[in-house]
C-alpha cells in the first residue's frame, strides 16, 4: 500500500536528495487543516457531542458503581463506597448462577451461529445460479429482517403445548404434550438455535463474498490435479474465507456478553428463570425495576469489563494464530 | 463450434445432490414457520384453537385481520412506529453523514483520534443504568425524543459511510471542486451525495429497519401508552397475553378468547408485513451495505 498523503498542505516541487525536510509541529498542521478546512469540522461537532453525551458520559457515570447513589445527590456528590456493591454482587448466592447462565449461553451461541453460516454459504457456492439457489438465498435471508419481538411471538405459539406445530410434531413421535417453555433446560436450546434461524443466511452472504473473491484459477488447478468437491472445498474454499471466518468471530465474541437482552427478556417467564436469568435481565431488573442504580452499574460494568477483556483476548490469539486480527 | 464437456467424476456429482438434499432441507426449516404463522392467521379461529392449521388455511377467515384492524392499541402503535422510523430514520442519515464525510477527507486532521474515539464505543459501553441517568437529566425520559436521539448513530453505519465515501469517490473530484471554488460543505452537497445515493439507501433501510423492530429503548424509557411503538403493542398481546374479554356470557367468552389467540397470529403477519415486502427489492443494496463495512474498518 501507498502511504497515505496528506493532501491539506500544498503541493511542493520536487526537493533535491540530502536537502533538509522542514518539520511542522504538529500544532501548526492542526491550524492549517484548521484554517483551510473549517466546515468539515463544523460537521463534526453535533455528532461528536452525541458520542461523548450518549457515549462517553454515561461511561464516566459508571463511578456510581463505587458509590451509594442517591439521586438528589447525584453522581458526584454520592458518597464513595469502595467496592462494597462488588463485593455485594459477589456474595449474592445469585451471582454464581447468573454468571454460569450468561457464558454458557454466550459460550453456545457463538458456538453454534458460527459454523452454520459458513456451511450455508459454502453449500450456495456449489450449486449452480438458477432459481434453487436465488429461493434459498432469499429465504434464508428473510428472517434477519424479522423483530425479536416477532419472533419470540413465533417461538412461543410454535411450541405451544395446546396447538403449537412443535408439540404436535412431538405427539407423533410419542413424546406427550409439554410446554418446553417452561423447561429451564430447553431455554437455552430455543434461545440459541431461533437466534441461528434468523441469522444464519444473513451471516452467510459476507462468506459468499468471500468465497466469490477466490481466485478461480485455485479451482482450476485443484480440479488438474484431481482434486474431488469435497477436497477442493477443505484445501480451497475453507482457506479463502478464513480471514472473513476470523474476524467474524472475533466479533461474535465480542459482542458474547453485550447477549441480547431483548430476546432473553422475552424468552423468560418464572418457570425457566434457573437458566435464563442472565446479566443484562438482572440489570435491568435490579436498576430500572428496583431501582437500585448503584448494583445495577457494578453489574454493568463488570460485564462490560469481562466483554473487553474477552474481545482483546480473542483478537490477540487470532492474530497469534492467523495473522488476522481487528488491528494490525 | 462444438465443445466436449467434461462430465464430472461420480462422487463430485453425488456430493452436488447430496448438497442440493441439504439446502432443501434448510430452506424448509426456515420456511415452513413462517408458513405455518401466515396459515394460521387466515384460518378461522375455531380450526386454529383446535390445533387442525399446519401449512394450508383450514376453512378460510379473515376474523383474525378484522380484530387486528380494529384493535386500537395496534393501529396507534403502528402510527407511532412510523413516526419513529421517519423521523429516526432522518436524523441518523443526517448524523451519520456529517461524521462519515470528514472522516472520509484526508485533509480533514485528527480523523484518527476521532475514529479511535467512535470505535471505542463499540468496545466498552457505558451500560444501560448510566445511560438511562443521561437520558432522564436532558428530559427526555417518556418522550418521542427518547427514541430518536439515544441511538442515533450506529458506529457500524459510519464505517460503512467513511469506507463508501473514501473508495468511490475518487481524490481528482475533490481537488477539481476545490480548483472550482468549492467549499467543503458545497462538495458534499453537489458532488459527494449525488454520487452516494446507494449508501444513503442502506444507511436509511438499516435505520428504518432498527427503528421499526426495536422494543427495548421504548421498554426502558417509556411509560405513556400514547407513545409506544408497534413493538412494545405486540410485546404487551403476543407475549404478556393480555386481551381484554368484556363478556359475561360464556360461549361468547370462548368466541372472544379463541379470537384473542387466532389474532395474536395476524398481528405477526401484520407488523412484519412492510419489512418484508420493501425486502426483496432492497436485499441487494442491503448486502452491498453489508459488504462495503466487511471491506476495511
Amino acid at each position: 500500500m501507498f502511504p497515505e498523503v496528506d493532501s491539506g498542505r500544498p503541493v511542493r516541487p520536487a526537493r533535491h536528495p540530502g536537502m533538509p525536510v522542514p518539520r511542522r509541529s504538529r500544532w501548526s498542521q492542526a491550524q492549517r487543516a484548521w484554517r483551510a478546512h473549517w466546515q468539515l469540522y463544523l460537521l463534526v461537532i453535533v455528532p461528536l457531542a452525541y458520542f461523548v453525551i450518549f457515549k462517553y458520559i454515561p461511561m464516566a457515570f459508571n463511578v456510581i458503581a463505587f458509590k451509594d447513589y442517591s439521586p438528589v445527590l447525584g453522581p458526584w456528590d454520592s458518597p464513595w463506597v469502595g467496592l462494597r456493591n462488588f463485593e455485594q454482587l459477589f456474595n449474592n448466592p445469585v451471582f454464581g448462577s447468573l454468571l454460569k447462565n450468561t457464558f454458557i449461553l454466550a459460550f453456545y451461541l457463538v458456538l453454534a451461529s458460527f459454523p452454520i453460516p459458513i456451511l450455508l454459504a459454502i453449500g450456495l457456492n456449489e450449486i449452480s445460479n438458477g432459481w434453487f439457489k436465488r429461493t434459498v438465498q432469499m429465504v434464508t435471508y428473510a428472517p434477519y429482517f424479522i423483530s425479536t419481538v416477532v419472533v419470540v411471538s413465533m417461538t412461543i405459539l410454535l411450541l405451544s403445548p395446546q396447538v403449537g406445530l412443535v408439540s404436535k410434531g412431538l405427539g407423533q413421535v410419542g413424546a406427550g404434550p409439554m410446554n418446553l417453555l417452561a423447561e429451564p433446560d430447553f431455554f437455552r436450546h430455543i434461545y440459541v438455535w431461533t437466534d441461528v434461524w434468523q441469522t444464519a443466511g444473513y451471516s452467510a452472504v459476507i462468506y459468499l463474498a468471500a468465497l466469490a473473491g477466490i481466485d478461480p484459477a485455485l479451482h482450476e488447478a485443484a480440479k488438474i490435479d484431481g482434486a474431488g468437491r469435497l477436497q477442493r472445498i477443505w484445501n480451497v474454499d475453507l482457506p479463502g474465507i478464513m480471514p472473513t471466518a476470523v474476524i467474524m468471530l472475533i466479533l461474535g465474541v465480542g459482542n458474547m456478553m453485550a447477549i441480547g437482552f431483548e430476546k432473553a427478556y422475552l424468552l423468560q417467564n418464572n418457570l425457566n428463570l434457573a437458566q435464563s436469568e442472565i446479566i443484562p435481565t438482572y440489570v435491568y431488573k435490579t436498576g430500572l425495576v428496583n431501582a437500585d442504580f448503584s448494583m445495577a452499574t457494578a453489574v454493568g460494568l463488570f460485564n462490560s469489563v469481562i466483554n473487553l477483556c474477552l474481545l482483546l483476548a480473542v483478537n490477540f490469539a487470532a492474530k497469534r494464530v492467523t495473522g488476522n486480527g481487528l488491528w494490525r | 463450434m462444438s465443445t466436449t464437456r467434461i462430465r464430472e467424476p461420480f462422487r463430485d456429482r453425488l456430493s452436488l445432490i447430496v448438497i442440493r438434499i441439504m439446502l432443501a432441507v434448510v430452506l424448509a426449516l426456515v420456511l415452513l414457520p413462517l408458513v405455518y404463522i401466515v396459515a394460521s392467521s387466515f384460518s378461522s379461529p375455531a380450526a386454529v384453537n383446535a390445533g387442525r392449521v399446519s401449512f394450508w388455511p383450514v376453512e378460510f377467515s379473515l376474523d383474525a385481520y378484522r380484530a387486528a384492524l380494529s384493535n386500537s392499541e395496534v393501529l396507534r402503535g403502528y402510527y407511532n412506529s412510523l413516526i419513529y422510523a421517519v423521523a429516526g430514520t432522518a436524523i441518523s442519515v443526517s448524523l451519520t453523514v456529517a461524521i462519515a464525510y470528514p472522516l472520509s477527507r484526508k485533509s480533514f486532521y485528527g480523523r484518527n483520534v476521532v475514529m479511535t474515539l467512535l470505535i471505542f464505543t463499540m468496545l466498552f459501553s457505558g451500560g444501560l443504568i448510566p445511560t438511562y441517568m443521561v437520558v432522564h437529566d436532558l428530559g427526555m425520559l417518556n418522550t418521542r425524543w427518547a427514541l430518536l436521539i439515544p441511538g442515533a448513530i450506529g458506529v457500524w453505519q459510519v464505517i460503512i459511510a467513511r469506507t463508501f465515501f473514501a473508495n468511490s469517490i475518487p481524490d481528482e473530484l475533490y481537488e477539481a471542486a476545490a480548483l472550482d471554488g468549492a467549499s467543503d460543505l458545497r462538495v458534499l452537497r453537489s458532488v459527494v451525495l449525488p454520487l452516494s445515493k446507494p449508501l444513503l439507501a442502506v444507511l436509511a433501510l438499516m435505520y428504518t429497519i432498527y427503528q421499526w423492530n426495536t422494543y427495548f429503548d421504548a421498554l426502558v424509557y417509556l411509560k405513556d401508552p400514547d407513545l409506544f411503538p408497534l413493538q412494545i403493542v405486540l410485546r404487551n398481546i403476543l407475549i404478556l397475553n393480555t386481551p381484554r374479554t368484556g363478556a359475561i356470557d360464556l360461549a361468547e367468552s370462548m368466541r372472544q378468547q379463541q379470537l384473542a389467540n387466532v389474532l395474536r397470529y395476524a398481528l405477526i403477519v401484520i407488523s412484519s408485513l412492510p419489512v418484508l415486502i420493501i425486502y426483496p427489492f432492497v436485499a441487494r443494496y442491503f448486502t452491498k451495505g453489508v459488504m462495503v463495512g466487511a471491506v476495511k474498518g
